[in-house]
C-alpha cells in the first residue's frame, strides 16, 4: 500500500505542472476536435496529432498523447452515437444502443453516460494499472506462445458469439480479417506475401484504411443507397443534456459491472478495449430489465454506459501487457508505442525498474488525461452536438474527405487512397450481404499475432500440436472457448440468441 | 434445389472464392511443417478452413428458412460510383499519376473536385451548393491540417508553387 502511494506521488510530481496541464488540455481538445469528425477514429486522430508531439520533452508528449487519446476517444463515442459511425472497434457496441437513444432525442444523456463512465472506470483503471503491473507482470511472463495462441482463439470465439446474425458468417469474417492481416512481409523468412510487387503492400495493408473503407464508404454508398425517409441520419433534437436520476440508478451498476470486466479482460493481451466491451454489452443484456426499461437495441442506457466504461478501464489495463511486455493490444496502443519509441523509450519491462519517473508519470498523465476530458468535454457537449447537427447532404461529402485526407496523412502516401476506394466497394459488399464487419476487424488485428505464437508454440514442441491441451493454462482457455461455443450452439440457446438479436435490428 | 437466401448464398461464394486464393496463393511460399512453419502454413490452413466453411455457408443457403429469399437487392450504382469515383479523383489530383505524365494538383483543387463528385451521389444535385461546401471544406481543411497541424501536403498545383 505505502509502495503505491510512493509509487503514484512519484508519478504524479512528475505529470503534474502548469505546463503539463496546459498540454493535456490542448491535447484532448485537438483530440475531441478531430475524433468528433465522422469517419476518424482515435487511431486516425492520434496518427495525424502524433507529430505535433515531437518537439515535447517526453513526459510533455506523453501527456498531450494522452489527452490526444482520450478526446479523441470521446469524440468517437460521440459521433458514434449521434451519426451511427462507429470510429474503431471498440465503439462498434456503444452504436447500437447509443444510436438509438440519439434518435430518440436523448444523445445528451447518452453522451454523458458515455463521458461519466469512463472517467469512472479510468481512474479505477489507473489505480488499478498502478497496484497490480508489478505483480501482474509475473503472471504475464508465465503465458508461453501456447497460451496466447488459445487465448486468442477465445477472444476470437467470444467476439463471434457476440455478433449478431449468422454465427458462421461471423467465424468466416474473422477467417477473412486474418488472411487480410497476413497481407505483407513474413517476419521469419521475410518473404512478402500476398504483395503483387506492389512495395507498398510489403507493409501490409493499413488498419486505417480498411477501416475507414468498410465502416466509412461502405456506410455511406449503403446510406446514400435508401430512400431519404429510412437513411441512418442524426436528426433528431437533444434536449437535456444531463442524464435524469433515473437513468444514474441504471447506469451505475453497469459501469461498475463495465469497470471490473473492462479491467480484467484488458491485462490479457491481445484483448483490451473491443473484448471488454463485447462482453459488457453481453453482460448488460443477460442481466434482466427491470419493470419500465427500455429494452437492450432500443436504447437502453446501460447498452452506452457498460461498454464505455469497460472499454475504457480495457484501454487503461492493456498498458500493462504493453508497458511489461512490448506487446500493444490495439492499434492505439501501437501508435503510442511508435510515440515512445521516438522520444527514445523502449516498452518493456525495464522502463518500470530503470525509469520510474516516466513510467509512473505516464500512469498519472493517463488520469490527468481522463480528468481533462470530464471538465472539457462535459460542459462542451453542446458544441459538439452542433457539429453534428449538419444535415446528411453536407456532412457525407466532408466525410469522404476527411477519409481521404486522414488516410493520406498515415503515410503521406496516396497508395492508402486507392485501398480505401477498394475497401469501400468491399465494404459495400459485405453490407449487400449481410455480413458484419466487426469480426473482420478484429482478425485482421490479431492475424499476424496468432500466426506468430502459433509458430513459436510449435518450434517449442517439436510440431507437437497436443503442447495446446497439455498445458493447464492453454488447455482451460481452450475449453473455455469450445464451451462458449457449444453453448451457442445448442438449440434453445441458439433460438433465444436468434431472438435477442431479432430485438435489436 | 432452390436458394433459399440469395445473401447467404453469394457470402458462401465470396469466402469460399477468398479462402481458395488465399490458399492457392500460399502453396507458392514455403510451406514447411508444424515445427518449422514456413510463410506459407498459417495462410494456407486458414484459407483451406475458409474455403471449407464458404462451402459450408453455401449449402446452408439451400436449406434455410427464410420468408422471401432473402434478396441481395439492387446495387446502389450511382452512389457507389461518386463516392469510390470521388476519392480516386482526389488522389489523382493531389498527388499526380506520374506514369501518364499527369502533374500533381495539390490538395485545394484535389477536395473541390471530390466534393463536388461526392455530392452527385445524393439526391437534388446543386452545383452552387456543392462549390459552396467544398469552398468551406477547402478552407477548413486549409487551416486545421496546413496551418494547425502543419501536415506535409502538397496545397497547390505543381505549375503554380512550381
Amino acid at each position: 500500500m505505502t509502495d503505491l502511494i510512493n509509487n503514484l506521488s512519484l508519478g504524479f510530481a512528475t505529470a503534474v505542472s502548469l505546463q503539463n496541464i496546459i498540454y493535456a488540455f490542448i491535447g484532448c481538445l485537438l483530440g475531441t476536435l478531430i475524433g468528433v469528425l465522422p469517419g476518424i477514429g482515435p487511431t486516425a486522430t492520434i496518427a495525424m496529432l502524433l507529430p505535433a508531439t515531437y518537439a515535447l520533452p517526453p513526459v510533455a508528449a506523453l501527456i498531450m498523447l494522452a489527452g490526444i487519446y482520450y478526446g479523441s476517444q470521446y469524440g468517437g463515442s460521440t459521433t458514434a452515437i449521434l451519426v451511427n459511425l462507429p470510429g474503431e472497434s471498440s465503439s462498434v457496441v456503444t452504436v447500437i444502443d447509443g444510436h438509438q437513444m440519439a434518435k430518440q432525442g436523448r444523445g445528451g444523456p447518452a453522451l454523458a453516460a458515455a463521458g461519466l463512465g469512463s472517467f469512472f472506470a479510468g481512474c479505477v483503471g489507473t489505480l488499478i494499472l498502478a497496484a497490480f503491473a508489478p505483480p501482474l507482470t509475473e503472471i504475464a511472463f508465465k503465458f508461453g506462445p501456447a497460451e496466447y495462441f488459445s487465448l486468442m482463439i477465445l477472444g476470437l470465439i467470444g467476439a463471434v458469439v457476440l455478433a449478431s446474425g449468422s454465427l458462421l458468417k461471423a467465424i468466416c469474417m474473422i477467417m477473412v480479417g486474418l488472411l487480410l492481416g497476413l497481407v505483407g512481409t513474413d517476419v521469419n523468412s521475410g518473404v512478402a506475401r500476398y504483395s503483387f510487387d506492389i512495395p507498398e503492400l510489403t507493409d501490409g495493408l493499413g488498419f486505417i484504411a480498411i477501416a475507414m473503407g468498410v465502416f466509412g464508404y461502405g456506410e455511406i454508398i449503403a446510406n446514400l443507397a435508401r430512400p431519404e425517409d429510412e437513411r441512418e441520419v442524426f436528426t433528431a433534437k437533444v434536449s437535456g443534456l444531463m442524464p435524469t436520476k433515473e437513468d444514474f440508478k441504471r447506469m451505475f451498476p453497469a459501469v461498475l459491472r463495465g469497470t471490473a470486466l473492462g479491467s480484467s479482460l484488458g491485462i490479457l493481451p491481445g484483448g483490451g478495449a473491443l473484448l471488454s466491451a463485447f462482453a459488457a454489452y453481453t453482460l448488460e443484456k443477460k442481466i434482466k430489465l427491470k419493470p419500465g426499461e427500455v429494452p437492450f437495441g432500443k436504447g437502453n442506457i446501460r447498452g452506452v454506459a457498460g461498454p464505455e466504461a469497460a472499454n475504457n478501464a480495457g484501454a487503461q489495463t492493456s498498458f500493462i501487457p504493453m508497458l511489461t511486455l512490448g506487446i500493444p493490444p490495439n492499434p492505439v496502443m501501437a501508435l503510442m508505442v511508435g510515440a515512445m519509441t521516438i522520444h527514445n523509450i523502449q516498452p518493456g519491462p525495464q522502463v518500470m525498474t530503470s525509469n520510474p519517473e516516466l513510467f509512473w508519470g505516464l500512469i498519472a498523465s493517463m488520469w490527468i488525461g481522463n480528468l481533462m476530458l470530464v471538465i472539457l468535454n462535459l460542459p462542451l457537449i453542446g458544441l459538439w452536438i452542433k457539429l453534428l447537427t449538419i444535415p446528411y447532404k453536407w456532412l457525407f461529402p466532408a466525410i469522404v474527405l476527411f477519409c481521404a485526407i486522414g488516410v493520406y496523412s498515415t503515410n503521406n502516401n496516396v497508395f492508402d487512397i486507392w485501398l480505401v476506394a477498394i475497401f469501400g466497394v468491399v465494404g459495400y459488399t459485405f453490407i449487400k450481404l449481410g455480413c458484419e464487419p466487426a469480426p473482420l476487424l478484429l482478425g485482421l488485428i490479431l492475424g499476424p499475432m496468432m500466426e506468430e505464437n502459433l509458430r513459436r508454440a510449435l518450434l517449442l514442441s517439436r510440431g507437437d500440436w497436443s503442447v495446446f491441451v497439455s498445458r493447464p493454462i492453454s488447455a482451460g482457455l481452450l475449453i473455455a472457448a469450445v464451451l462458449l461455443l457449444l453453448v451457442v450452439l445448442l438449440p434453445s440457446i441458439r433460438s433465444k440468441r436468434e431472438e435477442a438479436f431479432v430485438e435489436e435490428t | 434445389m432452390q436458394i433459399k437466401s440469395q445473401k447467404t448464398f453469394f457470402s458462401g461464394v465470396m469466402f469460399t472464392c477468398v479462402g481458395a486464393a488465399f490458399a492457392l496463393g500460399a502453396t507458392n511460399y514455403n510451406v514447411g511443417s508444424a515445427a518449422r512453419m514456413g510463410p506459407g502454413y498459417f495462410p494456407l490452413i486458414i484459407g483451406t478452413l475458409l474455403t471449407v466453411l464458404g462451402l459450408v455457408v453455401i449449402s446452408s443457403a439451400f436449406t434455410i428458412k427464410t420468408a422471401d429469399g432473402e434478396p441481395v437487392g439492387k446495387i446502389a450504382w450511382k452512389p457507389l460510383g461518386f463516392i469510390i469515383g470521388a476519392n480516386l479523383l482526389f488522389g489523382i489530383l493531389l498527388a499526380g499519376l506520374h506514369s501518364f505524365g499527369l502533374p500533381a494538383m495539390g490538395l485545394i483543387v484535389a477536395i473541390y473536385a471530390l466534393v463536388v463528385v461526392a455530392c452527385m451521389a445524393g439526391a437534388n444535385f446543386s452545383m452552387k451548393l456543392s462549390l459552396i461546401l467544398a469552398t468551406v471544406l477547402a478552407i477548413g481543411s486549409y487551416l486545421t491540417f496546413i496551418v494547425g497541424l502543419k501536415l506535409q501536403f502538397q496545397v497547390w498545383p505543381t505549375f503554380i508553387s512550381g
